[in-house]
């Protein structure tokens, strides 16, 4: 008998024994848990399905917002740089270039309960607590006017609050506003006259796909940024050998106040043994490095500008850059607005030299 | 340089990217790519690469094995995804662009497809990958990705375009290059799982109206679906052109929603909930909604409608050639169905020459069209339109405009038109 033969048979054997198990389905993966379901099912809908049992006010929600949530959408949610803004923009959805906000444009107030508890804060998602997010849900829209400031959010309370733009949505229409009428294939004399209307090269925002070169051409050449970037390693190896004994005489209460104050800025850093690259660069090993120099980060053309000059950030660097990022070093993309308080910046400074390895 | 000088000069990087920035700019260094070919044709003078030996026909190539997983050889350096910085506040939560000016057939090769992440692009095992299945079902299920692998596998090809595709052009010609105002979309071939499968494996009741879908990255990007689509053609998918999915398009599962906006097609598929309502996540209401003109806004805006480009020649594929043969070709695509023919004008709408479609339309996915012309060497605004199965035929910008005023964003499927300069330049405008 040829092999062909013995998978043929195979197959009928096969065959009349695995149709009846497909009508009861495959049978394949398992029930889920309860806890499972629990852990991951978290949406919450329109009319407070999924809400959970909590409360949160708008004082707790201010001091939560500034803490986790300004650095991007701003102290009064009014959004930094272009990070959302989440508060302002009444009445202007009818007029050019809409400003949309949880007040001006999300209709149900779940979604923001929703999107903070599962999504935010940008980084560090899944970290609020019930109670934090109802805080934070009800600073927001105390941001808006929608309620007082001495109101407090619960899930009993939830589905009263009037949302402006509530009714403002239509299902797609288009199968009746605009299909109909795209249906003429003309071929010949569809229009008398032709004018260029408009022109991009005229606006002029195309990016140039060789911005590197271009900037390579202004100051040095590429091949020397290159060289600079690749130096960048050994400059810090003696800063980083050094470090122990830095490490060893920071004081310790100062490490503890900026572990706090680095809170700001953990939405986009990380430091210690496990620390990643985020939307900003690593810190360990900061104070004395070159700047600009952590392997795989893109870094903003105004940060490359500096290691082109041998910045090098020191316990004094850091610190002005920390007073006014923005001022300090101009057109770098980290949307912080910077420490006020001196202390805050020694705290922090000290906290992340305690990481310095 | 002469023909000698050029073609054993190594192509470095830069000197790749000074071609780039010409063909960008156009202009000079259009004029002198069109002398260089004509050059390499004088009559009379024996062409070196022919006469003389070469290295590449004396010595050696690389050996097997040079480059485990290949990549584009690296005079194709400049085919790559790009990014606009100025649209979003980092490259976390952010998108860049399909290089569609460069590429020809209707696959997307996956290293090239656009990228679009709310939280960035996670690094998900399949070993650490499960998907539940739950809400209103007889039986509440977790997948692992083997057990995925063990249900009746199909192959579909389907177009995923965001909706935010050409969105940047709504208000007017802003951005000069196809990969700018058209790649937010690519094509590719999928095997998985039909999603109608696995719900029936859970059982779903009756009062099942609406699937939540979400990925298990921070954004998680829920998004609601009706029931209908999802027994309908859906599909969880873990293949795309044959090979595993890449990190950036959802490694290790992501669904596939067929001919509907790119946002719902979540990655890292890590939860199904049958539901009775639509659970109005933010990925539904704040974002990837359309905003009239007196301000009220449409939802549930799922589909793409009908819609094409001429990817060359384009803004970053100029003619180089001059006048004489020239091939125009382009992407047509609906999310109602097949392509069932692309027109082409040359003078900006007035009149249309049916082009040839490379294959019959698929449902669903890219058609790539040509028409091949014999080009006078004079100006032309370039524009091409697409019709579907419904008879749909892809609107004006003003036709757009007429309906939903100026603040739209997403679902951008006006008729594009490239104004190609004597030169052969081209650049993005707006005609009236």
């Amino acid at each position: 008998m040829s092999k062909f033969r013995n998978l043929l048979i195979g197959a009928a054997i096969v065959a009349p024994l695995a149709a009846p198990a497909y009508a009861e389905g495959f049978g394949l993966g398992r029930e889920a848990l309860p806890e499972e379901i629990a852990a991951w099912n978290l949406d919450v809908s329109p009319d407070g399905t999924g809400l959970p049992v909590g409360s949160g006010s708008v004082e707790d929600g201010e001091y939560l917002f500034s803490d986790k949530c300004a650095v991007c959408h701003g102290e009064f949610a009014e959004g930094v740089d272009n990070w959302p803004k989440l508060a302002g923009g009444e009445d202007t959805l009818a007029r050019k270039d809409p400003i949309k906000t949880v007040g001006s444009y999300w209709p149900y107030l779940s979604t923001v309960w929703d999107y903070a508890h599962r999504s935010m804060p940008f980084g560090d998602a899944q970290s609020l607590t019930v109670d934090e997010t109802y805080a934070i849900t009800a600073y927001i829209i105390y941001s808006n006017n929608l309620v007082d400031d001495d109101f407090v959010l619960s899930n009993e309370n939830f589905l009263e609050v009037e949302m402006p733009n509530a009714d403002g949505f239509i299902i797609d229409d288009r199968a009746e506003t605009e299909y109909p009428n795209f249906t003429n294939r003309c071929m010949e004399n569809c229009k008398e006259n032709v004018e260029i209307t408009m022109r991009a090269a005229v606006l002029d925002v195309t990016p140039e796909e060789e911005g590197a070169e271009e900037a390579a051409a202004e100051t040095p050449a590429e091949t020397e940024v290159a060289a600079a970037e690749e130096a960048a390693p050994a400059a810090e190896a003696p800063a980083a050998e050094a470090a122990p004994a830095a490490a060893a005489a920071l004081n310790p209460a100062l490490v503890a106040a900026g572990e706090t104050v680095f809170k700001k800025c953990k939405a986009c850093h990380q430091v210690g043994p496990d620390a990643k690259n985020k939307v900003g660069p690593v810190l360990n090993g900061l104070i004395g490095r070159s700047i600009a120099s952590v392997d795989g980060f893109k870094y903003s053309p105004a940060m490359k500008a500096k290691a082109d000059e041998g910045f090098v950030w020191t316990e004094e660097t850091v610190a002005a850059y920390l007073k006014d990022p923005k001022g300090y070093i101009p057109k770098n993309k980290m949307s912080f607005a910077g420490l006020k308080k001196d202390e805050d910046i020694a705290a922090v400074i000290a906290y992340i030299e305690s990481n310095a390895q | 340089m002469d023909e000698k000088e050029r073609a054993t000069l190594p192509a470095t990087d830069s000197g790749l990217a000074l071609n780039r920035r010409n063909f960008l700019r156009g202009g000079a260094a259009a004029g002198a790519l069109v002398a260089g070919a004509a050059a390499a044709k004088a009559e009379g003078t024996p062409d070196p690469l022919i006469t003389e030996k070469q290295p590449w026909a004396t010595g050696w190539g690389d050996g097997v094995d040079a480059t485990p997983y290949g990549l584009p050889i690296r005079f194709e350096g400049d085919v790559i995804r790009r990014n606009v910085e100025w649209l979003t506040a980092d490259v976390i939560s952010s998108i860049n662009f399909t290089p569609i000016h460069a590429l020809d057939g209707t696959i997307t090769p996956a290293g090239c497809a656009f990228e679009r992440h709310h939280s960035g692009a996670i690094e998900l095992a399949k070993e650490d990958y499960r998907l539940m299945i739950h809400g209103l079902v007889d039986k509440p299920l977790v997948f692992t990705y083997e057990d995925l692998e063990r249900f009746p596998r199909v192959n579909r090809t389907y177009f995923l375009e965001c909706a935010a595709n050409t969105g940047m052009e709504w208000a007017g010609a802003q951005l000069n290059g196809a990969q700018f105002t058209h790649g937010m979309i690519h094509n590719m071939e999928y095997s998985g799982v039909t999603l109608r499968t696995l719900l029936e494996e859970a059982g779903v009741k009756p009062e099942g109206k609406w699937i939540y879908v979400e990925g298990a990255d921070a954004s998680s990007n829920g998004r609601s679906i009706p029931i209908e689509k999802a027994l309908d053609d859906c599909l969880v998918a873990f293949k795309a052109n044959g090979e595993a999915l890449r990190k950036e398009h959802g490694y290790p599962v992501r669904l596939c929603v067929p001919g509907w906006e790119g946002n719902m097609w979540v990655k890292w598929l890590r939860r199904v909930e049958v539901t009775d309502q639509a659970v109005e996540s933010r990925e539904e209401t704040s974002k990837y909604t359309d905003t009239l003109a007196d301000g009220t806004s449409r939802k549930w805006t799922w589909v793409m409608d009908a819609k094409s480009v001429v990817t060359s020649p384009s803004p970053q594929s100029p003619i180089k050639h001059g006048k004489g043969p020239l091939v125009i070709t382009g992407l047509a695509w609906s999310g109602r169905g097949a392509i069932t023919a692309v027109d082409v004008s040359i003078d900006g709408g007035k009149t249309w020459t049916e082009a040839r479609l490379a294959a019959p339309g698929q449902k669903m996915a890219l058609t790539r069209f040509y028409l091949d012309i014999e080009w006078d060497g004079s100006e032309m605004l370039l524009q091409s339109r697409a019709t579907d199965e419904t008879g749909y035929v892809q609107p004006t910008k003003k036709q757009l405009r007429d309906v939903r005023g100026e603040n739209s964003v997403y679902h951008n499927n006006c008729i594009q038109t490239w104004w190609v300069k004597e030169n052969g330049e081209a650049e993005n405008v707006e005609v009236s």
